[in-house]
């Protein structure tokens, strides 16, 4: 009896330490986050004196402004936003137009066709790059949106179509039988009965495409070289080491390039978690 | 269905199979086509065959940047694999059972928050954190006397990897973290406690874990060994491969002989290698996905 006893109440002390550590690094991934948000707030002046871990006593919001103006920031949202949405909506019907042939149509080939989307989708981008350059300077669109567009559409559609078309294979064959019967044509059939019953994984689909096209780097950082068209990782990034940036201003650029990340995380957090879980490929 | 059903189908692919053919396969047949070439990227491209490369194998830049390459896969997938492992066992298992789901679920959001960052901001947050003459690490070392230890993290040739490592553990680690979670959601709680009855002890729950969600373990390994041969935008943001070449992986490599050298025929070969070798591994990735398809349905 009192050996089960020693053994429970040890236990809960082992939870309790376990606990504890988990806290702490938690909180530990955390404290980067925390250190740009405080001394984006500070004044250069501040954070020589009081260095970097006080609170700032007043919100100096000088750093924050003078980068903002800048980079003119709200245009590199503006671009981000522009070229995530459209990538996603392009990407989500391109996507569903294949995994419609791939998996409810299972045509001939459907294996080498889904493997060339899966390559296509991990495909390194500097294997596409400078052609991708050499061709859009041919076609007059480098640094313009559109051609970052049309790139993030097809790479992301890759993945799409591989996800979906696995979706769409298990789609009950007796509800697309029904609808051939009745004398549905193919498009009415998409659009009328399988868009509508895969509506939670478009919506996992559109998430991702999204986020993924906002972190981009690569591509838009060659496409992309002048100022306004930039998107904010971008932006963000080849700003820094600039020799008349001060610290707080440093500070307070990483700060403007997280807090969209933050509220994207926020407002997606549910679909994220249940689609890096379903799908769990990234 | 009878193939004359199946033809039906065939015209909604005709916009994937041709943005595929712009975006993706013409450019990469360009790519395979231009390192087989010398070239600066203005004029007509020299066909000089397999010169690059066996150029390249002799190449010791390549080959340092190919070797950090594969130490980053330590701090890419090896490390947060194993820590996202032993952290999932550790909130699945004990945390949850005293302290219930929503503990479990606020610190799983802390370890995940770097992840949907962009890299690059990523790594603009260390590379301020780490700056050398105003940066927040070393201040904290000279306020805790430990002065001596304070230095230019990422511009000394011996730190610099070891750092970027380190970025890189914490900006992964929530990837493996919350897959393995879910997937031990499938175990089923009778298992455990009828090992635990037969006096299995940690390690072999342990084993018995891993042996149950070895099919998301392969699937992080995968795609985050093929994650980290694309490594580029926090080394463009905070080393730009150097001091020296102590940084330089074989994407920043290409690029640099793309856009900055106008050795394009050597950069399409770079990237043609490391092509081949993100195919070889997601082959191998379809193929274990299918190889744990067929075990399931089984």
């Amino acid at each position: 009896m009192i050996a089960l006893k020693n053994s429970t109440l040890s236990r809960k002390v082992n939870s309790y330490a376990l606990l504890l550590i988990m806290t702490v690094i938690a909180a530990g991934m955390l404290i980067p986050f925390l250190l740009v948000i405080i001394n984006a707030f500070k004044t250069p002046a501040e954070y020589a004196a009081a260095g970097p871990l006080s609170l700032p006593k007043s919100l100096y919001l000088g750093g924050i402004i003078e980068f903002w103006k800048r980079v003119s920031f709200e245009k590199s949202l503006l671009n981000s936003f522009v070229i995530s949405f459209s990538v996603s909506v392009i990407a989500l019907i391109l996507s569903c137009l294949n995994a419609f042939v791939l998996g409810i149509g299972k045509i001939k080939g459907r294996a080498v066709l889904l493997v060339l989307f899966i390559i296509a989708n991990t495909l390194p981008q500097e294997a596409l790059a400078y052609p991708l350059y050499y061709m859009a300077k041919l076609f007059k669109i480098y640094d313009t949106q559109l051609v970052v567009i049309l790139i993030f559409s097809v790479i992301q559609s890759a993945f799409g179509t591989y996800l979906l078309s696995s979706v769409y294979s298990r789609f009950p064959v007796e509800i697309i039988e029904a609808a051939r019967v009745d004398g549905c044509s193919k498009f009415e059939m998409l659009i009328y009965i399988i868009l509508p019953n895969s509506k939670a994984s478009l919506s996992v689909l559109f998430t991702f495409f999204f986020i993924w096209t906002w972190n981009e780097f690569f591509l838009p950082l060659i496409m992309l070289v002048s100022k306004a068209k930039q998107t904010v990782p971008i932006a963000v990034s080849i700003t820094q080491g600039q020799h008349n940036m001060d610290v707080t201003m440093a500070s307070a650029s990483a700060m403007l390039g997280i807090i969209p990340c933050i509220i994207f995380f926020v407002i997606f957090q549910r679909t994220l978690t249940r689609g890096v879980t379903a799908g769990s490929v990234k | 269905m009878s193939d004359s059903q199946k033809k039906g189908y065939l015209p909604f692919l005709i916009p994937g199979i041709i943005f595929f053919l712009i975006i993706i396969a013409v450019p990469f047949a360009m790519n395979v086509f231009i390192s087989f070439t010398k070239w600066t990227g203005v004029g007509t491209p020299d066909f000089i065959g397999f010169g690059n490369y066996i150029k390249i194998l002799s190449d010791t830049v390549f080959w340092i940047s190919f070797r950090n390459n594969i130490i980053m896969i330590l701090a890419v997938t090896v490390i947060p694999t194993i820590l996202g492992l032993i952290f999932a066992v550790i909130l699945f298992d004990h945390i949850s059972a005293y302290f219930g789901l929503k503990t479990v679920n606020l610190i799983r959001s802390g370890i995940y928050l770097p992840q949907i960052m962009p890299i690059a901001i990523a790594g603009v947050v260390w590379g301020w954190i780490l700056n050398p003459g105003f940066g927040v690490l070393n201040w904290i070392l000279e306020a805790v006397n430990l002065g001596n230890l304070a230095h230019n993290w990422l511009g000394d040739a011996k730190t610099a990897l070891p750092t970027i490592m380190f970025i890189m553990v914490w900006f992964q680690i929530g990837y493996p973290l919350v897959i393995f979670m879910s997937a031990m959601q499938r175990i089923d709680p009778e298992l455990m406690e009828a090992a635990s009855l037969d006096g299995a002890g940690w390690l072999e729950r342990l084993k018995i874990t891993i042996y149950m969600i070895r099919p998301e373990i392969m699937v992080v390994v995968l795609t985050t060994t093929i994650a980290s041969l694309k490594l580029f935008a926090q080394i463009f943001v905070l080393t730009r491969g150097g001091p020296g070449n102590a940084t330089l992986v074989p994407s920043y490599f290409a690029y640099q002989n793309f856009f900055e050298k106008a050795r394009v025929g050597y950069g399409a070969t770079i990237s043609t290698i490391m092509t081949i070798i993100i195919v070889i591994l997601t082959i191998i990735f379809i193929k274990t996905q299918l190889k744990f398809e067929k075990e399931e349905s089984a």
